[in-house]
């Protein structure tokens, strides 16, 4: 069966949730990925969004913003940004997704500033919720497009904590759970590897070589040991996912 | 707009009487519905100047204010345009300081909350575990960083300080005259902004009469005493969706992002969609069948919930 690389990232996505987990959902490949979950191998698993929704079943409907009417209708709560928050700084929450422009081989992440904060080259909008999740899921899975420009040797602003400097820096923080647990992008999957939490190469996708991968990302970008190719989505993965993309929009 | 009974104003008054120059201003705080940009709209016509937009995501309502000069400093988390990436507007103040420079005192949505919830209760500071390791931190001097006290071992957290907006302006579904609001679907930061305001504008799509508010209580986001001016503005948040009105206007928002990327083309959508139009009736009015197409007709009813004593 044929699948487009945007379909690939998102049954990756959706392989990073488990059964019965509580997930913040963030907009676009993370909430169909959320989906196919869902549909597939985990049909308990609960999603979660800032605004304040929180939901079983996904929302039928296209949705342009997580508070749009759709996502609304059948919702098992909708409540308010602190009550979702509250819960994941409570430590009931698994695992988030989140964006962002740029991101480090300790997988930090900047939607803040680049190039210095007084007189910034770009100013970016911000954290919104992606700071929180960053600290408090226990599990941050990260989704971008994968450009040299965008994965730096250091990001100039940490918006979202990753793994900070590396090793025990994250837990010196004082951030006692959580961190990055796989970053998924449009060439490969990259997962911290060891006591030092480095991002590493897990799998490239089907088409992509590793030298390709290493060449767009701005640090030595380092494989797993035993790294091979990304799964393709199986049968069961692109019926789920064709379920829920009726129009085809990420075919 | 004085006594108890007489919060029913025209939206012109209630912004010209109830937001000042240099004003901390929420307007919406659900994130991304429920956004007043008919008072956006006003502001800019108005020519307000050096307000402080507290917001948690708002849309492309900061984009536009700051673009038209009238906000000078942003407290929130998040500026731009949800459907359209970047604000514009906001970057070219950050970046450039045209058409002004913009202070930015950077927050994450959970902190705004927590902040807003300290002003709102009286709390001296809200203590969360979220930050730690971000230099959001280092932007904003405003957080402090301690050791939980309550703990036996070295436990690092930070201290919100508390936030209480000079005014919250909060569109809702329905309002009495007395801006007693029932809210539904998901809230943002709305409750916690209202309660901790000093002014509080509702901006109802529609007025009802006070049995049918009375009728459910527990849909009540925030009560009356908290309100001190009541608008009857449908559709008063569109192009923003409000759960059970209005579908999002996602083509008036891409628009204006394609639009707002020069200051030329700001200007001229400042022109055709705020500075020359009136009033939000005639706004109303220029969307038309627009507007028409983003009613949500059908009917999705929770079932009623029994108040009876006996």
């Amino acid at each position: 069966m044929s699948f487009s690389t945007q379909e690939l990232m998102i049954v990756a996505a959706a392989r990073e949730i488990r059964d019965r987990e509580l997930v913040f959902v963030g907009m676009r490949l993370p909430i169909m990925a959320f989906g196919v979950a869902r549909l597939s191998h985990a049909p308990r698993a609960v999603g979660l969004f800032e605004c304040g929704v929180v939901r079983y079943a996904p929302a039928d409907g296209t949705l342009h913003t997580m508070a749009d009417p759709p996502n609304q209708l059948g919702a098992a709560w909708t409540t308010g940004t602190v009550q979702v928050m509250g819960l994941m700084q409570g430590g009931r929450v698994d695992a988030g997704f989140i964006g962002g422009a740029e991101i480090d081989r300790y997988g930090n992440l900047n939607t803040s500033y680049i190039g210095g904060i007084e007189r910034p080259k770009v100013k970016l909008p911000g954290s919104g919720g992606a700071a929180d999740i960053a600290a408090m899921a226990k599990r941050l899975l990260v989704i971008m497009n994968h450009e040299k420009h965008r994965f730096v040797e250091r990001v100039g602003f940490v918006t979202s904590p990753g793994w900070l400097a590396g090793g025990e820096a994250r837990r010196r923080a004082g951030l006692a759970q959580g961190g990055p647990a796989a970053v998924i992008t449009d060439r490969a999957v990259l997962r911290p590897h060891g006591p030092d939490h480095e991002l590493h190469l897990a799998s490239v996708h089907p088409g992509q070589t590793i030298d390709g991968v290493r060449a767009a990302t701005g640090w030595d970008l380092k494989c797993l040991p035993g790294a091979g190719e990304t799964p393709a989505p199986g049968e069961r993965e692109l019926a789920a996912l064709h379920t829920i993309d009726k129009d085809g929009f990420w075919r | 707009m004085g006594g108890m009974a007489d919060k029913l104003c025209q939206l012109k008054d209630a912004v010209a009487e109830l937001i000042r120059d240099g004003d901390s201003v929420v307007l919406g705080a659900c994130l991304e519905p429920n956004i007043p940009f008919a008072v956006t709209y006003e502001l800019i016509r108005q020519a307000k100047r050096g307000l402080n937009m507290i917001a948690p995501i708002s849309d492309a309502s900061t984009d536009m204010l700051i673009g038209a000069g009238c906000a000078t400093a942003v407290t929130g988390a998040w500026v731009g345009n949800v459907s359209g990436g970047l604000g514009h507007n906001y970057r070219r103040a950050a970046e450039t300081a045209q058409p002004h420079a913009v202070r930015i005192n950077d927050f994450s949505n959970f902190s705004l909350g927590m902040a807003l919830m300290a002003g709102a209760y009286g709390m001296p500071f809200a203590p969360v575990r979220s930050l730690l390791g971000s230099d959001i931190l280092k932007s904003n001097p405003a957080f402090k960083v301690i050791d939980n006290p309550m703990s036996a071992v070295r436990e690092p957290i930070v201290l919100v300080p508390p936030l209480k907006p000079d005014v919250a302006v909060l569109a809702v579904p329905r309002a009495d005259a007395e801006g007693n609001a029932h809210v539904w679907g998901s809230t943002g930061l709305a409750q916690e902004a209202a309660l901790a305001a000093r002014r509080v504008i509702v901006l109802a799509d529609e007025i009802v009469a006070p049995e049918i508010i009375a009728s459910d209580p527990s849909r009540v986001l925030f009560p009356g005493f908290v309100v001190s001016a009541v608008v009857d503005a449908h559709a008063g948040c569109h192009p923003s969706p409000m759960a059970g009105r209005w579908k999002r206007d996602t083509a008036f928002l891409d628009d204006y992002h394609e639009q707002s990327r020069t200051p030329d083309g700001f200007r001229a959508w400042l022109g055709e969609w705020v500075l020359s139009v009136p009033d939000h009736a005639a706004y109303c009015r220029k969307l038309g069948d627009r507007l028409e197409a983003l009613r949500i007709r059908g009917a999705a009813l929770a079932a009623p919930a029994n108040y009876a004593s006996a």
